[in-house]
């Protein structure tokens, strides 16, 4: 954490406040920063990411939109090319998809296109994955169609200093972002967050325990999820060492492969359908890269490859500490 | 050469009950005394239902709801023009409308409190699942409303929105392809003045919607919404012009959301009290039962016969939906394909045991 160390005051912070801290911060710091979206104006965003902003900083640089995702990503390139730094909301990542022609076609390719005329420094976030119980539509969590799709940087915090480290440098970065907000925990717990303004660079993962049986690896809300099996593991003897990725592009593949190489064996946990998940790419890399290491195949658990479920059986689609157990004794057994 | 004018256009708006409850005679239609009363009782009906949901909410026993209070004219004036050869594309606010059009209460009620075999409608109802995502559903209409044009069909077809979703691109094209293929269907925006909380002149610069629709070379009309002789009247001049042939037709009804967004919602955050005091006046039931009572075919007593009985319906309602099963997690994955694919089959099955556990 790049200047954290000079940092003496601290907030109690949730995840979702830690992100609204890191857009005033970094909008106070950055006057080409601005922060557009439906509803992140007069109501701070249906989860109350951008409160306050408006406030602070006046319509022309929070800016609430016409109810159109494509408007919005469409406006934030054009914003971006002529000098600003839009942060654009996405609601919920389920509503993406009018916009993903413009990520896809556009923003993932502009610097490339314009052979680098043309970088747009820009961050799209928007919560994902499942655990609020809502209606249909707002539990998705397809992080891999943007890391399929070359030239996006895709970032998922699980915690508030995180959430606001990495937000504050994905505003910095020269190229796209893809900010995804666990939703689920977006007020789990409090941290203790540094006021000012700090950076965590991309593509750096964070050990959230150390241990030497067996490798876990998640982002977002299953950091979480992986944590609490990790814990669960000690009772048996299991020592799990567990990774949250912060950052799925760039990826940290030295970080998980010293792991690996300690462990000798590891399980990877996403709520993102199994068929071309992100699971798969980890586990390949993993296996690629240390074929003798290995003292199991790399396992997976996942979400199913269906429609995410309606709130009644929701809870049966998400990975649960026993499963991301039972995983890790399939993989000591093996 | 001389400049010349290529196009002028003219946009009208029906308003035929005002607030206080005095009608245009000129322009009533000729409904009957029973038929009005059918329509006060649509309203209340849909009130009743609205209400019981948002109750169930509160206390636990139902999931996100969004509120149809306020805006019963809007969809019981419509409900009154349908026909079994209709079809239907609703949004997350058609809740009252699809009770009237035959979507049973207890489906609704299943759908909204997470189980997705909510939206398996019973056979005959020509009523797609309520969408979601803004304005994709307007889509589906105009290709249902081409299908019937193009069978030759007594039916048409209508897609919902509302004012936010005609910022969506899908609305633009659904207006296009409606106009270029002369489709069988009525587009019909449900302007309730606010999109969460977001209001309606956010949305667009022009200053209503129905004049949108000069651009893809279609009728558009406005109606006051919240009068159930408007837009009686108004959508039922929209359909017979696409039954007979004529083409697509875009229906602007003016109306309020009374309540917050849905229920995760709260709408005090950027609503002033008097703006929400003004609509409460002019809200649809109240100036209807001051019209009937005008009219002396109404009074205290019909009321609360009337208001004992949907209590009774929904509360029958309510039992219905405690009485179904409970979903199974399995299914999930169950209903994906016409056959399960091997790794379909394997997650089944996996559900299935992990539940038996
Ligand atoms: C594509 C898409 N973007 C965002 C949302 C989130 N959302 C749900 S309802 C809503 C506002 C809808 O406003 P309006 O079209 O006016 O309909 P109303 O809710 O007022 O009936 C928004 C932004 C969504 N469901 N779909
Ligand atoms: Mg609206």
């Amino acid at each position: 954490m790049s200047a954290a160390k000079e940092q003496e005051e601290t907030k109690k912070l949730t995840l979702v406040q830690a992100v609204q801290d890191a857009l005033r911060t970094e909008m106070e710091l950055d006057e080409r920063v601005l922060v557009m979206g439906e509803d992140v104006g007069r109501d701070g965003g249906v989860f109350r990411a951008t409160e306050g902003l408006l406030d602070q900083f006046g319509p022309e640089r929070v800016m609430d939109t016409p109810l159109a995702e494509s408007g919005i990503v469409g406006t934030a390139l054009g914003l971006a090319v002529a000098g600003f730094r839009p942060v654009a909301e996405i609601q919920f990542m389920g509503f993406v998809y009018p916009a993903i022609n413009q990520l896809f076609a556009h923003v993932a390719r502009f610097r490339n296109r314009s052979r680098g005329r043309y970088p747009l420094p820009m961050v799209v976030r928007m919560p994902y994955g499942g655990g609020i119980h809502p209606p249909e539509h707002h539990s998705e969590s397809y992080e891999s169609l943007f890391l399929n799709t070359p030239g996006l940087k895709v970032v998922v915090p699980s915690t508030p200093t995180d959430a606001k480290g990495l937000l504050i440098q994905a505003i910095r970065e020269e190229d796209p972002v893809i900010f995804l907000e666990p939703k689920r925990i977006y007020r789990a717990f409090r941290e203790e967050v540094p006021s000012g303004a700090y950076t965590i660079p991309l593509g750096e993962l964070r050990v959230a325990r150390e241990g030497s049986d067996v490798t876990l690896i998640a982002w977002g809300a299953m950091s979480r999820v992986v944590l609490e099996a990790s814990e669960f593991l000690v009772k048996d003897g299991v020592s799990a060492e567990v990774l949250d990725l912060r950052t799925l592009n760039p990826l940290d593949l030295d970080g998980i492969l010293e792991s690996v190489r300690k462990t000798g064996r590891a399980v990877v946990v996403h709520e993102a359908p199994r068929n071309t998940g992100f699971g798969a790419e980890i586990a390949t890399l993993i296996h690629e890269r240390l074929p003798l290491e290995l003292e199991a195949p790399v396992a997976r658990v996942t979400g199913f490859d269906c429609v995410f479920p309606f709130p009644m059986t929701e809870e049966h689609y998400l990975p649960t500490r026993d499963r991301v157990i039972a995983a890790v004794r399939k993989t000591l057994d093996f | 050469m001389p400049k010349t004018i290529i196009y002028e256009a003219m946009t009208e708006k029906l308003e035929i009950l005002a607030p206080d409850g005095t009608v245009d005679e000129q322009l009533l239609p000729p409904l009957s005394q029973e038929e009005v009363l059918g329509l006060y009782r649509d309203m209340l009906t849909l009130r009743a239902f609205d209400d019981k949901a948002l109750k169930l909410q509160r206390q636990g026993r139902m999931g996100t709801w969004a509120s149809t209070l306020g805006q019963e004219a809007a969809q019981a004036g419509l409900a009154k023009n349908l026909t079994r050869a209709d079809w239907l594309a609703p949004t997350f606010r058609e809740s009252g409308l699809m009770l009237l059009f035959g979507v049973p209460a207890v489906n609704q009620y299943a759908y909204w409190k997470g189980d997705e075999a909510g939206s398996l409608f019973p056979e005959g109802v020509n009523c797609l699942p309520p969408s979601v995502p803004i304005a994709s559903q307007l889509l589906h209409a105009v290709g249902i409303g081409m299908a019937l044009q193009k069978k030759g069909s007594d039916g048409v077809a209508v897609g919902f929105g509302g004012d936010g979703s005609t910022s969506e691109g899908d609305f633009h094209e659904a207006l296009n392809f409606a106009g270029v293929f002369g489709a069988r269907t009525l587009l019909y925006v449900q302007n309730n003045q606010w999109a969460i909380s977001v209001p309606f002149k956010r949305q667009t610069a022009a200053g209503s919607i129905a004049q949108k629709a000069h651009a893809y070379g279609i009728p558009g009309l406005q109606v006051d919404g919240n009068d159930p002789f408007a837009v009686y009247a108004g959508t039922k001049a929209a359909l017979d012009h696409i039954r007979a042939g004529k083409g697509a037709y875009l229906v602007e009804a003016l109306t309020y959301r009374m309540q917050s967004h849905t229920t995760a919602d709260d709408h005090t955050r950027y609503r002033t009290p008097e703006e929400t005091a003004l609509w409460a006046e002019r809200e649809p039931v109240r100036r209807t039962r001051l019209y009937l009572e005008k009219k002396e075919w109404w009074d205290e007593q019909k009321e609360a016969a009337l208001q004992e009985e949907l209590a009774a319906a929904v509360e029958g309602w309510v039992k219905e939906l405690e009485a179904r099963p409970a979903p199974k997690p399995e299914d999930m994955v169950a209903f994906m394909y016409q056959e399960m694919p091997w790794h379909l089959k394997e997650q089944y099955e996996f559900l299935k045991a992990e539940v038996k556990r």
